[in-house]
């Protein structure tokens, strides 16, 4: 696995913030139900760059977004979704916002609960060895899912099967308002991989080049069927939970903005600037390239149809036995 | 047409399925090297290889979680629950991601995977050996449930359960699996999910039941014939979904419904069916349906004395289906 195209990169960490913000305005004018911010998650994105979307199947946490841009998502499918329209790829409008699942980008549905997904992307990766397809799996979940016995028992099935798995776990420091020390007594989620027999690191999310490349160490570590990794992402989120929580009654405007400084996208930007890899004059043609394909899906996603009530009654079991 | 007990004819269609099939794989705790605490895939690991049969850690949570994974990518998984008793931590899993997953993505991920567990009491299980699951699983669309009681319905039903395209809850009482012989039929014999039988025509009473209380139906419906009392004995065999068109073609013929199950009562299948032949049927019905299950207790005791008050046999179904007779 090369290096990652840091422009390609530097793209997708900031149309997912365009989208990221296009989205909490819908949410605030009351054109959209429900918004699910990735903001200060960006930096995820580099893990992306070490999986093989033609191959490697990925069964995200919800606030990938960042990621799932390169794994292709497109806006269109995005704001088809943010809207429940019939053709949203993720769900055809049944589920809330940021259910990713997209079965021709080998992205697995996520539910509600948290995180049930996780033993999913076991049995993929358990699938793959049995096949011996040479595919690896990628799972993501937050700080607040790791206190879950899913995780154990899931981490704990890898391990003895030497299954190609990554587990991710982004940790932003909060289960929605609760702070980590309130959820674990350690310092890093990523101490209890020795327990599982399977490697574990930190990955500071600021900088999607360490992600990228503690991602793929994992997925080589796979790849080869030496087994699963698991890898901490620390990350801030930078707005609320999702557009039902007021992240005010828990944590400090002081600590949010001195977080800011740590923003991934600016201080990616930054360091491709001084790289020369990018320059700033390109800034503005970037981003009304974006905003053209914003517009774009979004008039396209107000314009297509909503599901029609009797499709609310099909694929309850497979064609012939709906009710 | 050999003749094989109720856990015979399950060993060999597991058998069967993994050889036609090699999408087709087993796990749970104690499958592979002792071939499961009744025996059911006794051989199989030796048979089909560890990779195919997988003794699991006990984490059953994990145990559908994973054939859930594996299922959506194109296996066929075959999830054993050692006991219905301890499925719980699974509950998540099989009613919030199997049961949904087609229906959430609209028919884009699938889950084709059977969950086989065995339940039931009237083996001094206590009341962690011995429980009726059904009426949980039955409250969730997307999810199939299957209950057979003879040995060619377990081989019949447990083949199209591993061939169906949605997840199914194949559910094995305990009781049945070396006191219950029957013919099987040989080859490939495949039975549809959804379709009930009647076991013994009637013209008094039609009685519902599946699993052992089937065979305790049975049982009564002959001492009835004593007395010129005729039950039509209808083997639901399919919890969900429900056969309507067999059910109600019964209960219009004879008028008077018998529902029977060992699971308690409030809340239970006899109350979907009760529902379900009023609202259709009311018309046709010349006594009020009765229903003869378990007691509203929290499980079925230990002692003796306290399983057998528990559990319905001949005599207690028996007395309710000659009073209804005699409405």
């Amino acid at each position: 696995m090369s290096e990652p195209d840091p422009i390609a990169l530097y793209r997708v960490m900031f149309l997912a913030r365009m989208l990221d913000e296009r989205i909490w305005q819908l949410n605030r004018q009351g054109r959209a139900h429900f918004a699910v911010p990735a903001a200060g998650h960006e930096g995820v994105a580099g893990y992306a760059f070490a999986l093989d979307p033609a191959r490697d199947y990925l069964v995200p946490h919800y606030r990938d977004l960042p990621a799932l841009l390169h794994f292709g998502v497109t806006p269109r499918d995005v704001f088809c979704n943010l809207f429940a329209k019939a053709n949203d790829p993720n769900s055809a409008g049944r589920q809330m916002f940021a259910h990713w699942s997209d079965a021709t980008h080998h992205l697995l549905s996520l539910s509600s609960p948290q995180p049930n997904h996780v033993p999913h992307a076991v049995g993929i990766a358990l699938a793959s060895k049995i096949r011996g397809d040479n595919a690896v799996t990628w799972t993501g979940f937050g700080d607040g899912s790791s206190s879950k016995g899913d995780i154990h028992e899931s981490m704990n099935f890898a391990a003895i099967h030497k299954l190609p798995v990554i587990f991710c776990c982004e940790n932003n420091g909060y289960a929605i308002s609760v702070p980590q020390d309130m959820q674990m007594a350690v310092q890093n989620v990523a101490d209890r991989a020795a327990g599982y027999g399977m490697p574990g690191a930190v990955a500071q999310g600021r900088d999607p080049l360490e992600v990228f490349e503690v991602a793929r160490q994992a997925i080589d570590r796979a790849r080869r069927g030496d087994g699963p990794s698991f890898i901490e992402i620390k990350v801030y989120r930078f707005m609320p939970h999702t557009s039902n929580d007021d992240d005010k009654r828990y944590r400090s405007r002081e600590e949010l903005d001195a977080e800011r400084a740590n923003d991934p996208v600016a201080l990616f930007r930054e360091r491709i600037v001084k790289e020369k890899t990018w320059d700033a004059s390109r800034d503005d043609a970037l981003k009304q390239e974006l905003q053209a394909q914003i517009y774009d899906a979004l008039a396209f996603a107000e314009a297509s149809p909503a599901p029609t009530a009797a499709e609310a009654f099909t694929n309850v079991y497979a064609m012939g036995g709906d009710k | 047409m050999p003749t094989k007990t109720f856990l015979e004819a399950i060993r060999d269609t597991l058998s069967d399925e993994m050889a036609r099939d090699e999408r087709v794989f087993i796990l749970g705790e104690d499958v592979g090297k002792t071939g499961g605490v009744f025996r059911a895939p006794e051989g199989l690991q030796e048979k089909f290889g560890a990779a195919r049969v997988i003794d699991t850690p006990l984490a059953e949570l994990a145990i559908i979680g994973v054939a859930i994974g594996a299922a959506a990518v194109g296996l066929h998984p075959i999830a054993e629950i050692q006991f219905a008793d301890f499925i719980f931590p699974a509950f998540d899993q099989i009613v919030s991601e199997a049961a949904k997953m087609r229906y959430r993505t609209n028919g884009a991920w699938t889950c084709p995977m059977v969950i086989r567990t065995p339940y039931g009491g009237g083996i001094h299980g206590g009341l962690y050996h011995s429980q009726s699951i059904e009426a949980y699983f039955c409250h969730a669309p997307g999810l199939k449930v299957v209950a057979p009681s003879t040995p060619a319905d377990a081989k019949g039903l447990l083949a199209a359960a591993v061939r169906d395209p949605d997840p199914v809850l194949f559910l094995e009482h305990k009781k049945l699996y070396r006191s219950i012989k029957g013919d099987v039929p040989d080859g490939d014999f495949v039975l549809p999910i959804g379709r009930a039988e009647v076991n013994r025509v009637g013209s008094d009473v039609t009685a519902l039941a599946y699993g052992a209380m089937l065979h305790e139906t049975l049982a009564a419906a002959e001492e009835l014939a004593l007395e010129n009392i005729e039950i039509e004995v209808v083997d639901l065999r399919t919890l969900q979904p429900l056969d309507r068109e067999t059910i109600l073609a019964s209960v219009r013929k004879t008028g008077k419904v018998c529902v029977i199950h060992e699971d308690t009562k409030t809340m239970g299948l006899g109350a979907e069916l009760a529902a379900l032949i009023t609202e259709e049927a009311f018309l046709d019905l010349d006594a009020p349906i009765r229903r003869v299950t378990g007691p509203d207790l929290p499980g079925i005791p230990f002692n003796e004395v306290g399983e057998h008050t528990f559990l319905p046999n001949a005599q207690k179904i028996a007395d309710a289906l000659r009073k209804l007779a005699a409405y």
